[in-house]
């Protein structure tokens, strides 16, 4: 039977978790270097601008509670798949998605699916921090109030409190919650995002190249928060730096001219590809 | 590989050029900058002349000639019964009370046509306001009043403007007025019939009460009607609508319908709210529903281009977290546009209260002497009154359409103060 067929068929949960992990391609997949669950599963993905196709059938397996990254040329596609995982694309006009994503094995482009749950179990943090205009607080309480999981305000308090502590910036800010998000420092603002993601407890965390707009030593904080959080969320992260790649993750995509050249565990990516185009990105012949 | 040519331009004559230019650079600069200067200038002069010639000559309506009478409020006169019933009260001959105090002021004044001169003194309305007073106050009856009573606009102008050329008064009627000017029976106070009144054929009677409740009426049923339609346009339209022919179309035509000429939507009010409706004429409510179909257009603009502005890293960062589209707008977008939106509104605003021609053609031009009750009354707004008081031939009205040109003014400051106001308290919250 064709792959994808199978992969298109298997519209049922049990049957779907009896069948995983369907592999079209192997060798693009990485599934076989998954030590872990998968959580999310994407096949055949393509994405069109327009008349302009971005991403020509990409296939990955997203492992659970790992870090993944992906990395590649300016204009590659990385952003454009990433943001496909929360259907942030179905803002874009003229985005066109085709093929399947599944969130725990739930097709995410099913005709009935809500993008609001979907955005609640699979957070996103942008490139350039962007905390509402709003308090400290009011940043990270919104999120947990727009989806009614506190019933009083001593919750609330307790989940900002903790959410805060995760993201690692509590005892930076903890004597000025009524101060606005927006006076914060670079690194600040970003690990306010991350909090205000986390504080709805996604499944999966989408980091859109998460530092390229912070110092080396904000960076360095949000990556450490980065693997941190690894241990309760799974992690994608698109990045420009090859060097954050090898730090933060455990697999690594290469993505090239919007197909997706090779997936594997980063140390392997970093020291012994098997693609001559990952090599030639990795050793700094482009990028 | 050849060795690169040596530049023609040597080191020193770089710097030389460079020193050379300088100069003449900082001219230029200067010159650009006093002709901005210079325009600023002359604009501010021009407003400062305006606003100068206006105020002088509309500072005096703000006051009102009064002379001073004795009058003999006569018991058998005014209420022969001694019930000092109202109705009974009500109905005596002020007017002929005013005249004997006249008659009893000059009693060197016999032959029956200087008498009719000397009842021309005081203003038509005088008896109309000694009969309030006497109904406010009936202790007052049975006895004798100094009152300052007011003069007729013509005596107003003699005394305002001693040095006209030629007054409407015989030789008679200045001499006796120049004898009350002398004994300090004849005085000008502030002028509170022009901020109580509503129009009147008699210049000292007017007053602008009429004109602005009818502008507060009609711009409150603008405000109303325009700024909830407005902003819902102008967020489905920059925020829902898909981005197709229909919308475009939609936009195109309401970028024109803003330059479209007042005087047409006008004709529109006339021939949809009166003709098909049969809504009443020169009533507010028409004005308002006519100036809400002219000031539509510039808010939605105003409103889409505000919402324009705002970040989209504010729409993602909402959406991402997992807020609905109309979340992200109600929570987020739309507060950050709110200062945006409110400018538009005043400016809107702002241009339908000075906004006279759409109203004469529902009406709003008739002649009211009545202030309006209510948004089915008839009325006129401040622009038209200015419009109908320059054409009036009395000379007297001169400064009653500056006054009102005054009251217009403070009217429109008063509504920008308001606006930067809660312009304030919204950013604030942010």
């Amino acid at each position: 039977m064709d792959q994808e067929t199978a992969f298109m068929t298997a519209v049922e949960p049990e049957r779907e978790r009896r069948e995983e992990p369907v592999i079209p391609r192997e060798e693009t997949l990485g599934s076989p270097f998954l030590e872990k669950k998968v959580t999310l599963g994407a096949r055949n993905v393509n994405v069109f601008y327009g008349d302009k196709q971005a991403l020509f059938d990409v296939s990955i397996d997203i492992g659970r509670h790992q870090v993944t990254a992906f990395i590649g040329p300016s204009g590659c596609g990385k952003s454009t798949f990433l943001r496909c995982f929360n259907r942030m694309n179905d803002t874009i006009d003229g985005c066109r998605v085709e093929g399947g994503i599944r969130l725990d094995g739930e097709d995410i482009y099913a005709p009935g699916m809500d993008v609001v749950p979907l955005r609640a179990r699979v957070g996103m943090v942008f490139q350039k921090p962007n905390p509402f205009p709003k308090s400290i607080y009011e940043n990270v309480a919104y999120g947990p109030r727009l989806h009614g999981l506190v019933s009083n305000r001593a919750e609330l308090d307790e989940l900002v409190e903790s959410s805060l502590q995760r993201a690692g910036l509590w005892d930076e800010v903890k004597d000025r919650l009524d101060a606005p998000g927006t006076g914060l420092s670079g690194g600040q603002q970003q690990r306010l995002c991350i909090a205000r993601a986390i504080a709805i407890h996604p499944e999966v965390i989408l980091m859109d190249e998460p530092c390229s707009a912070l110092d080396p030593i904000a960076t360095a904080r949000v990556e450490e928060l980065i693997d941190e959080l690894r241990q309760r969320y799974t992690i994608v992260i698109v990045t420009h730096s090859m060097q954050q790649a090898a730090r933060v993750s455990q697999r690594t995509a290469y993505f090239h001219m919007g197909r997706l050249v090779e997936v594997d565990k980063t140390d392997k990516i970093f020291t012994n590809p098997s693609h001559e185009l990952t090599e030639a990105y990795i050793t700094g012949r482009f990028g | 590989m050849s060795k690169p040519k040596k530049s023609p331009i040597k080191r020193r004559a770089i710097h030389e050029a460079v020193e050379a230019g300088l100069e003449r650079r900082r001219r230029r600069d200067r010159r650009l900058r006093r002709l901005g200067l210079a325009a600023i200038l002359l604009g501010l002069g021009f407003l400062a002349f305006m606003f100068a010639s206006i105020a002088v000559l509309g500072y005096g309506a703000f006051w009102q000639t009064r002379i001073q009478l004795e009058i003999h409020l006569d018991a058998g006169e005014i209420d022969p019964e001694g019930t000092r019933d109202p109705t009974r009260l009500a109905q005596a001959d002020y007017p002929g009370l005013i005249k004997r105090a006249l008659r009893e002021r000059f009693p060197q004044v016999r032959k029956r046509r200087l008498k009719r001169q000397l009842y021309k003194l005081v203003s038509s309305g005088a008896a109309w306001e000694l009969r309030n007073e006497v109904l406010a106050n009936p202790a007052l009856v049975g006895s004798r009043q100094k009152m300052w009573i007011t003069a007729d606009d013509d005596v107003d102008l003699w005394f305002k403007h001693p040095d006209l050329k030629e007054y409407r008064l015989s030789e008679a009627q200045q001499a006796w007025l120049r004898d009350l000017e002398q004994k300090g029976q004849m005085r000008k106070f502030f002028n509170t019939a022009f901020f109580r009144h509503g129009d009147s054929r008699e210049p000292e009677q007017a007053g602008i009460l009429g004109a602005l409740t009818g502008s507060l009426y009609a711009i409150l049923v603008t405000l109303g009607l325009s700024l909830p339609l407005g902003i819902a346009a102008a967020i489905y339209l920059e925020e829902f609508a898909p981005r197709n022919r229909w919308t475009d179309f939609i936009e195109v035509n309401i970028n024109n319908l803003a330059a479209v000429p007042s005087i047409v939507f006008g004709l529109l009010g006339l021939a949809v709210f009166i003709n098909i409706l049969g809504m009443p004429r020169s009533a507010p409510l028409v004005g308002g529903l006519v100036l809400t179909l002219m000031t539509l257009p510039t808010l939605i603009i105003a409103g889409r281009a505000a919402l324009k502005s705002v970040p989209p890293s504010i729409r993602e960062a909402a959406l991402g977290i997992g807020a609905s589209r109309m979340q992200t707008v109600f929570h987020h977008v739309l507060p950050l546009a709110m200062p945006g939106m409110l400018t538009g509104t005043i400016i809107g605003m702002a241009q339908a209260l000075g906004e006279t021609a759409p109203l004469l053609m529902i009406g709003m031009v008739a002649f009211i002497v009545d202030v309006p009750q209510g948004m089915l009354d008839p009325a006129t707004v401040l622009p038209v009154q200015i419009y109908l008081w320059a054409d009036s031939p009395e000379r007297a009205f001169l400064e009653k359409t500056a006054a009102a040109i005054l009251v217009l003014l403070a009217f429109l400051v008063l509504m920008n103060l308001a606006a930067i106001w809660l312009r304030r308290k919204f950013e604030k919250k942010w």
